[in-house]
């Protein structure tokens, strides 16, 4: 009754798994992304905004067909991937980690351009007074100041990770064992007959790991604002 | 030797300033709030870049227009303590006076952590974050934060302009004993008279971007044409005088300069101390024959020398008391039924509760100061 059924326990790793890697991914280009948006000006930048942003505005079906035409074994990246380097996306759950991070970047990037825009440039002009080069300055100053929003950043995109749904279906499929994180394993068992009570089971599932993940958050947080705050 | 010729088109005004003047001790700038002073600095320090122009400190080349040279901040090796303290928020104070020092090259690194801290008394305040500090503390540990990198120059832009004046009297005794113990010449960025004749002994004068006067800061507050430059009410000579004794029954100090003896409530300072101080215009009155039975404890004799022309009741008299300038502001009505001008002997009173205290400085390295003019 306690213990977890194979099925939940492969969707629960997987889940983790997705999740975990999607958040990766999407810090380091999230950080660059964030702050050519909030400290550079080159043209093309309201278009880059944009397609930075569309994730959150379009169907994430479209996502996923789109991630297919781009990333899939015949698709234009994807082919170069498959012929040059043997590497395979579509259908696998590093595909299904790319689409969870596709989807959580804008959120990645939202909050991680908010910390920038709020940091004293005046700081970082005192550090370069004080001998420090370009990269020093980043690393000491601006990263240690921003890294609240780089976790406020992390959670959401983790937590958006963790329900991804349409983009994930779409490009990875379905696969039990493979690409079946815990909201494709929930819609897998509501359309088999008896299914109501596996798909409560899941449904807390989902819900104690999200508090988790809320729970480390909160407490990072607050380890960080003391760090900051003095 | 410090070289400074820059030109850039600011917002409200285009700033081409000129200077030349002798690294070494307190280099003050002076000029009304957006005279262009800070402008200045932060071309100095590489934060911002001229449009025309050449800097170079001790014949090290930082910026050259014609030679396409322009040195970026971080190599600069100039230490800024700017008017907020800028302090780093995720460091300890520990780590915001180590920043520039790891940075400094290994061999630049003469001045260390436990003189800086034992200097500027941060010692309890090591392992605390800047948060958890005074204004007064925060900006003690800034100023040990830019000289712990070691700098060839420091600049200070208006560093004690955020703080309240009790404050101020907390941190300026540590920017003297910087400038008397560590050899690091500074720049001196205020607007403030009194910090400037505490701290500084030369001074540029800027207005709306353009260097007016540079010289030794007594000759260029006895300049009766600078006048509208220094200031109205901030008017008043700066005299060099010597603490010859101090008298304790009556909580005197007695003090030689070039008119006589000056006597001012008593000074915590050994005897023998070269001081610099100012006396402003409107304290100093004027009598014809040797005052007696008055309470004013400071009379000496003096000729005037120049009368100014101002506009309005009062009028400006510069005087010579034995070579050194002092100043007297008067009504003209006084002017006129005393029939004074140019050449005229007279005996100047000075209450000695109005030599301004917070303008006391000590003069540092030569006793030119003495000499007047």
């Amino acid at each position: 009754m306690y213990s977890l059924t194979p099925l939940e326990l492969d969707a629960l790793q997987l889940s983790l798994r997705v999740a975990f890697f999607a958040v990766a991914l999407s810090v380091p280009l999230g950080i660059a992304a964030a702050w050519l948006l909030a400290r550079c000006n080159f043209p093309g930048k309201a278009v880059f905004d944009g397609i930075v942003h569309l994730p959150l505005v379009l169907p994430p079906v479209v996502v996923g067909y789109l991630l297919l035409v781009l990333l899939g074994r015949e698709g234009l990246i994807g082919r170069w991937l498959y012929e040059v380097f043997d590497i395979t996306l579509a259908f696998t759950w590093q595909g299904a980690a790319i689409a969870a991070a596709v989807m959580a970047f804008p959120l990645m990037v939202r909050s991680i351009r908010l910390a920038l825009e709020l940091v004293d440039r005046n700081l970082e002009a005192a550090a370069f007074t004080l001998g420090a080069g370009s990269w020093n300055v980043f690393f000491s100053i601006t990263l240690p100041l921003i890294s609240p929003g780089i976790l406020a950043g992390c959670l959401l995109a983790f937590a958006r990770s963790l329900g991804e749904f349409g983009a994930t279906i779409t490009f990875a499929a379905n696969i039990p064992g493979a690409t079946q994180t815990i909201p494709l394993a929930l819609y897998s068992v509501i359309q088999t007959p008896d299914g109501e009570f596996p798909a409560l089971r899941l449904a807390i599932l989902s819900v104690v790991l999200s508090f988790a993940a809320l729970a480390v958050s909160e407490i990072l947080a607050r380890r960080l604002r003391t760090r900051l705050a003095g | 030797m410090l070289k400074v010729d820059v030109e850039k088109n600011l917002k409200a005004f285009h700033l081409a300033s000129r200077f030349e003047c002798e690294s070494s001790g307190v280099i003050a700038l002076f000029g009304r709030s957006g005279a262009g002073k800070s402008s200045i600095v932060n071309m100095l320090s590489g934060l911002l870049s001229p449009d025309r122009g050449h800097i170079a400190i001790r014949d090290r080349v930082l910026f050259d227009s014609d030679q396409g040279i322009n040195v970026p901040p971080q190599k600069r090796r100039l230490g800024y303590v700017f008017q907020e303290d800028r302090l780093f928020p995720h460091l300890s104070v520990r780590g915001n006076l180590l920043y520039g020092w790891n940075r400094a090259p290994r061999e630049d690194r003469r001045i260390q952590l436990e003189q800086v801290v034992t200097l500027l008394g941060i010692e309890p305040l090591l392992e605390r974050r800047p948060g958890r500090l005074s204004g007064g503390e925060k900006q003690r540990v800034a100023l040990g934060r830019a000289l712990l990198a070691n700098p060839s120059l420091l600049l200070m832009d208006e560093p004690l302009a955020a703080l309240d004046q009790a404050r101020k009297e907390d941190v300026l005794p540590f920017i003297e004993r910087l400038r008397d113990d560590f050899e690091v010449p500074i720049i001196y960025v205020s607007h403030s008279m009194e910090e400037i004749v505490r701290l500084a002994d030369t001074m540029v004068l800027i207005s709306d971007g353009q260097v007016e006067a540079v010289g030794a800061v007594d000759d260029i507050m006895g300049r009766l044409d600078l006048r509208p430059l220094t200031g109205r009410y901030e008017a008043g000579a700066v005299i060099a005088a010597q603490i010859s004794s101090h008298d304790h029954s009556f909580g005197l100090t007695e003090l030689q300069f070039g008119g006589g003896t000056l006597r001012i409530p008593l000074l915590d300072m050994p005897t023998g101390t070269l001081l610099r101080l100012r006396i402003r215009a409107r304290d100093v009155s004027l009598a014809l024959r040797p005052p007696n039975d008055i309470s004013i404890q400071n009379v000496f004799k003096a000729t005037i020398v120049d009368i100014g022309s101002e506009t309005g009741p009062q009028v400006d008299l510069r005087l010579d008391a034995g070579g050194a300038a002092v100043w007297a502001r008067i009504t003209k009505r006084a002017l006129v039924t005393l029939k004074l001008e140019p050449g005229r002997e007279v005996y100047a009173m000075v209450k000695a509760i109005a030599v301004d205290r917070h303008s006391l400085g000590r003069v540092t390295g030569s006793d030119r100061f003495l000499s007047g003019n």
